[in-house]
């Protein structure tokens, strides 16, 4: 798992308060691990922070899951 | 209009995590006062509070994780996590579980606090002018809001009947329960869940009280002596965090389910003072209408009540002025009353003081015995009514009373009665 996936992860699990083993790259936040919309906007915060981006509202609605996460940073770091 | 009583009673309080612990402690004339934890107060006129005790939830402890989520915590202020905590405790003494749509709709809830999510507001204000408004949280508003202490009780438990909330300062918690009872008095709702919380201590709220000159500042070396109503050497009240929340319902409900009873809402009364937005009128007027108009409900005079629990905070000027307004009221009554003030010990819980006050003088009913007035060494005046200075009192008690009066000028005062079983 790269750096950024680990640090995702970390993120969902202190955030979520789910088990870390159900924070796979395909968990949506809202469907798998019981986030509701407020809870998806403070996660997007969390990473803009963790990660020093910008994630614009238009992209955070498309962060649905883990993985969406993860790619989206990794490809605003690349 | 219908019966209300009590038929649960939580707390959380400076004395302990529960509304027994805390009341066995406040008869043992224990003070929950302390130096104050957690902040900085080494620029602070005042250093001393009434604060929750912390801890792993024993030996009387509050361990918050007992009653909500780590990560929900994270969301809200504490006025929030301790209104959660004394209406599942409250909640479970009563052994009212809502189950079906209809006893759900029939069950509300009304909690009040008097200022809100203070210390969640400064530190989000300070964090914003360093980092930016796009770091403000979604849950910023929500975890401050007022009524969203009903809001949390009511999701947890189901409670769908009236949700509502009270604003009235010192005497929100007086307001809360007496608001409620008349919900359940005009057929609005069977149940409801009713008190105050408040969690102001704090640097904005110690700063804030301290320029308004209402907090004890002469007792930072013996913290425990800060809080003494009536003595002559009072200087202010202590502040104190915490929540208490009665399950008030409607007698015939009670009874049909064979609850157990604490005692019955007879009177609830109202007033203001219409003087000064901190001072109490100086003649007393607003406290002592209040109490007429919640005996009237009750159909008795002053004569006929017990044991009064005073709202009594240990300013220089309101207790002399309470007092008065009652020997007014009790006229040649007066020498028959005993009146007590549980502030000596758990300070002032400002929203939360009316509902944990009404606990205790509901527990005061129960067993039988009047709470003393600690730290009441030499009295600032001479008066024919008992403060029961420093040592519980046996005795019999059928009506009790008690006062709150707020700032702006709001005051309640609520009557119970004993109910035989």
């Amino acid at each position: 798992m790269s750096n950024v996936a680990e640090q995702v992860k970390k993120i969902v699990v202190e955030h979520l308060g789910v088990e870390a083993d159900k924070v796979v790259e395909s968990a949506s936040f809202i469907d798998d691990l019981g986030a509701d919309s407020l809870d998806t906007v403070e996660l997007v915060m969390a990473f803009e922070e963790a990660f020093g981006v910008e994630i614009p509202d238009d992209a955070a609605e498309t962060i649905q899951s883990v993985g969406d996460a993860v790619k989206f940073i990794e490809s605003k770091q690349g | 209009m219908r019966r209300v009583v009590i038929t649960g009673i939580g707390m959380v309080s400076p004395l302990g995590s529960s509304a027994e612990i805390s009341w066995q402690r406040i008869l043992e004339g224990k003070s929950g006062a302390r130096r104050i934890e957690g902040f900085e107060t080494e620029d602070l006129q005042t250093k001393i509070a009434c604060q929750v005790p912390l801890g792993d939830g024993t030996d009387g402890t509050f361990n918050p994780d007992d009653f909500m989520l780590p990560k929900e915590q994270r969301k809200v202020d504490d006025f929030i996590i301790y209104a959660v905590a004394a209406a599942d405790q409250a909640i479970a003494d009563s052994g009212w579980n809502p189950e079906t749509e209809e006893e759900q709709n029939r069950s509300g809830t009304l909690i009040g606090s008097g200022i809100g999510g203070l210390q969640g507001i400064a530190e989000t204000a300070i964090m914003m002018e360093e980092k930016g408004p796009r770091r403000v949280s979604p849950f910023f508003i929500p975890g401050r809001l007022i009524n969203l202490a009903s809001g949390y009780v009511s999701i947890k438990h189901k409670l769908k009947g009236p949700n509502h909330s009270v604003v009235t300062a010192c005497s929100t918690g007086a307001h809360a329960i007496g608001d409620a009872a008349r919900l359940i008095a005009l057929d609005d709702a069977d149940v409801m869940v009713a008190g105050g919380t408040e969690s102001t201590i704090c640097r904005l709220g110690i700063a804030g009280f301290n320029a308004c000159k209402a907090l004890s500042t002469g007792y930072n070396d013996e913290p425990e002596k800060g809080s003494r109503p009536y003595d002559k050497d009072r200087d202010g009240f202590v502040m104190g965090d915490g929540s208490g929340v009665v399950v008030l319902e409607e007698y015939e409900h009670a009874v049909a389910r064979g609850a157990k009873i604490y005692a019955e809402v007879v009177g609830y009364g109202l007033s203001g003072d219409a003087y000064h937005i901190t001072a109490p009128a100086s003649d007393g007027d607003g406290g002592y209408r209040c109490m007429k108009a919640a005996l009237k409900r009750a159909g008795i005079s002053l004569g006929d009540v017990d044991y009064v629990n005073a709202h009594g905070t240990s300013t220089p000027l309101g207790d002399e002025i309470e007092l008065g307004a009652v020997e007014r009221l009790a006229g040649d009554d007066a020498g028959s009353l005993t009146m007590s003030s549980t502030k000596s010990a758990t300070g002032h819980l400002l929203g939360a003081a009316g509902a944990v006050e009404a606990i205790f003088t509901a527990l005061a009913i129960r067993d039988q015995i009047a709470p003393p007035t600690i730290n009441l060494e030499n009295p600032s005046v001479e008066t024919e009514i008992d403060l029961v200075p420093n040592k519980a009192k046996k005795m019999e008690i059928n009506y009790a009373l008690s006062n709150s009066f707020g700032f702006g000028g709001t005051n309640a005062s609520l009557v119970l009665k004993k109910v035989e079983s």
